[in-house]
């Protein structure tokens, strides 16, 4: 069993966060392996250790400060880790790092098959949801997206989604894309020979020459949508707070009223 | 006003939602507006369209290899938009935000080598005649506009970005069919089931009013429901609340991300993955026994009290009010 994880370097959501020159900032200080990228690493290894045999490949689309986020894949037992990165990629939309997710795993398959490409359900930063099926399509393969069980048996692929009030079951033939949600497992802890063996463990890092990717389809130059503003809300007006003494109740109703709200 | 196509997707197609009417709104303030549609409308629901100024609805007419809930996959919806925006010449697609339309949306942005925006607040036009998408984004504290630089832009708007208005002279709506060549679907589907809808209660996704629950109600959410029904409002709750089995849809950034004019947390602390679902309501409202409650910080009105004490008596507030 042959699997590669797509992980995201994001800021860190209990810090602030924001954008200058319309691009959202990616500090080391705050920046973090995508959280929900954890229950897809979760899920590739225990598919693995179930397997006996294999391997996980970490893979993210970052500037170099993105190893941050490999390195924490390598503390939960990844054992090799991928960074595509290139000034012609900075400012990719949707398109832009879907297309260069799927010629690095082109690039992983000329070495050896890969069964499985594995995503987070949503990268925080932006919420899109959207990444792991244009992946998918990228590659030609069929897209399992919001997995909460994912079971592997026999080439086949199953999962069971719950989305919009929908469950559905779903199955398809291997080598295939399958997204999983936070639900659909507890994502490890790290422990200390790991965390000492990540420090040490080496980064591949590829440029979009090295993936053969054409520098006017992705980027900023091929990115068919363009930040044009960001600017921070103003702060909301103070928080009008009240202590209930046998009549909160009461005070939110008339907060409600008052507004116009009812 | 331009001479710019749009089309709506009709979701479902046997009812037409608050969201749907929502889209059809802001697609008139951009140029033509059309319906799509992978069902056949029924009277009612073309009479509402017509109301709002659709006058033509263009209804897939889908391979009959295809089995009956396969239509509701992604692959078979983006199929029949793209389709679709080739039959009709359109400029833009706008879909009300689900997971599966994000899904649907981004493939046929793939098939159409379209723009793609996801989870728009709003939907304009700039000086150079691009279309523009803006949103709310890191937890409802930056707004952000993104432009779309192709021919085609295809765009998925949240439930709440406008109040629902008809056009000014209702249309009778003209249904056309159109073929959609779906390829041969990579995936399986072994079974699809849908839940009820709950009795009365409008949907998470497109209430104006919200009333959610968390690990403080300790269980009960009888309070919340109370109030929520006093208020003719939704119900939602915190993941851990969820996770208990308490309540089974909750709200946050792996959850229902919601955006309605009022929402009132009670025994939720705020923690940010809540908040990132639910920020960028207008007003917020929060009952919570900790004076300390991270979600203080983000609401224009709290009490600090036992949710089991203030919310029935804010709603019995509410219901004499009424009358
Ligand atoms: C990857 C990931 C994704 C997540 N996604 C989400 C998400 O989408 N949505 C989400 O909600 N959570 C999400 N979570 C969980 C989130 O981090 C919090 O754990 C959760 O939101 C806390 O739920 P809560 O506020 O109900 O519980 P708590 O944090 O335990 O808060 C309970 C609150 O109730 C108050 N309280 C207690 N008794 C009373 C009373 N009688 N009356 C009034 N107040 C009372 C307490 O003071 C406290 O503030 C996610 C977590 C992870 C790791
Ligand atoms: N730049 C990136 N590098 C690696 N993986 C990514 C990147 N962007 C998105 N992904 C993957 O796609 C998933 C969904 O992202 P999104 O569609 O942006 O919400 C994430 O959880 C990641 O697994």
């Amino acid at each position: 069993m042959r699997i590669v994880v797509t992980v995201k370097y994001v800021p860190d959501i209990n810090t602030e966060r924001g954008f200058e020159d319309c691009r959202v900032v990616r500090s080391p200080a705050e920046g973090t392996l995508n959280e929900l990228d954890e229950n897809a690493l979760e899920a590739a290894l225990q598919l693995v250790e179930a397997a006996g045999q294999g391997e996980v490949v970490a893979l993210t689309v970052a500037a170099p400060d993105g190893d941050v986020a490999l390195r924490k894949a390598f503390q939960m037992g990844v054992t090799r880790g991928v960074r595509v990165s290139d000034d012609a990629l900075a400012g990719s939309d949707y398109f832009g790092t879907a297309a260069a997710l799927a010629a690095a795993v082109r690039k992983l398959e000329e070495e050896s098959p890969v069964d499985l490409v594995i995503t987070g359900m949503a990268a925080l930063d932006g919420l899109g949801s959207v990444v792991p099926v244009l992946l998918a399509a990228e590659l030609g393969r069929p897209a399992l997206h919001l997995a909460k069980k994912l079971a592997v048996s026999g080439g086949t692929v199953t999962v069971v989604r719950e989305a919009d009030d929908v469950t559905e079951e779903l199955s398809a033939p291997l080598p295939a894309v399958v997204s999983v949600t936070d639900t659909a497992n507890r994502p490890r802890f790290p422990n200390f020979k790991l965390i000492m063996a990540a420090r040490t463990r080496e980064i591949e890092a590829w440029t979009a020459a090295d993936l053969g990717l054409d520098p006017a389809t992705v980027g900023a130059a091929g990115a068919r949508t363009q930040t044009v503003s960001a600017a921070p809300r103003p702060p909301r007006p103070e928080t009008q707070l009240v202590t209930d003494k046998g009549d909160g109740g009461v005070a939110l109703a008339e907060f409600l009223l008052r507004n116009d709200l009812v | 006003m331009t001479n710019r196509t749009i089309l709506v997707l009709l979701d479902p197609a046997t009812e037409v939602r608050t969201g749907v009417l929502e889209l059809l709104t802001i697609a008139r303030g951009l140029g033509r507006v059309e319906a799509v549609s992978l069902e056949s409308p029924t009277v009612e629901a073309l009479a509402q369209l017509g109301a709002y100024g659709v006058g033509t609805v263009r209804q897939a007419e889908l391979p009959p290899a295809l089995h009956g809930d396969e239509r509701h996959l992604p692959a078979v919806v983006a199929a029949a938009l793209a389709a679709a925006v080739r039959r009709a010449d359109a400029d833009v697609v706008l879909l009300p935000t689900s997971f599966a339309n994000k899904e649907a949306a981004a493939l046929a942005a793939h098939h159409l080598g379209a723009g793609l925006i996801i989870d728009a607040a709003a939907v304009s036009e700039d000086d150079d005649r691009r279309v523009v998408g803006s949103k709310r984004v890191f937890a409802g504290s930056w707004d952000t506009a993104c432009a779309v630089t192709t021919d085609v832009a295809v765009i998925t708007v949240r439930a709440n970005a406008v109040v629902p208005a008809a056009a000014e002279a209702a249309v009778e709506p003209v249904v056309e069919g159109f073929a959609v060549q779906v390829p041969e679907l990579p995936v399986t589907l072994v079974s699809r089931t849908v839940k009820p809808r709950t009795s009365g209660r409008p949907s998470l996704e497109e209430a104006a009013v919200v009333v959610a629950g968390g690990r403080g109600t300790g269980g009960d959410f009888g309070p919340v429901e109370d109030l929520a029904d006093a208020l003719g409002a939704a119900v939602g709750a915190s993941r851990d609340a969820v996770f208990e089995g308490w309540w089974d849809a909750y709200i946050g950034q792996t959850g229902v991300t919601i955006a309605p004019r009022v929402y009132i947390g009670a025994g939720i602390s705020g923690a940010p993955h809540h908040r990132g679902g639910m920020q960028a309501a207008q007003v917020i409202v929060a009952v919570n026994s900790d004076p300390e409650a991270p979600i203080f910080e983000i609401c224009d009105f709290a009490v600090v009290g036992d949710l089991a004490d203030v919310l029935p008596q804010a709603a019995a507030e509410i219901r004499k009010h009424k009358g």
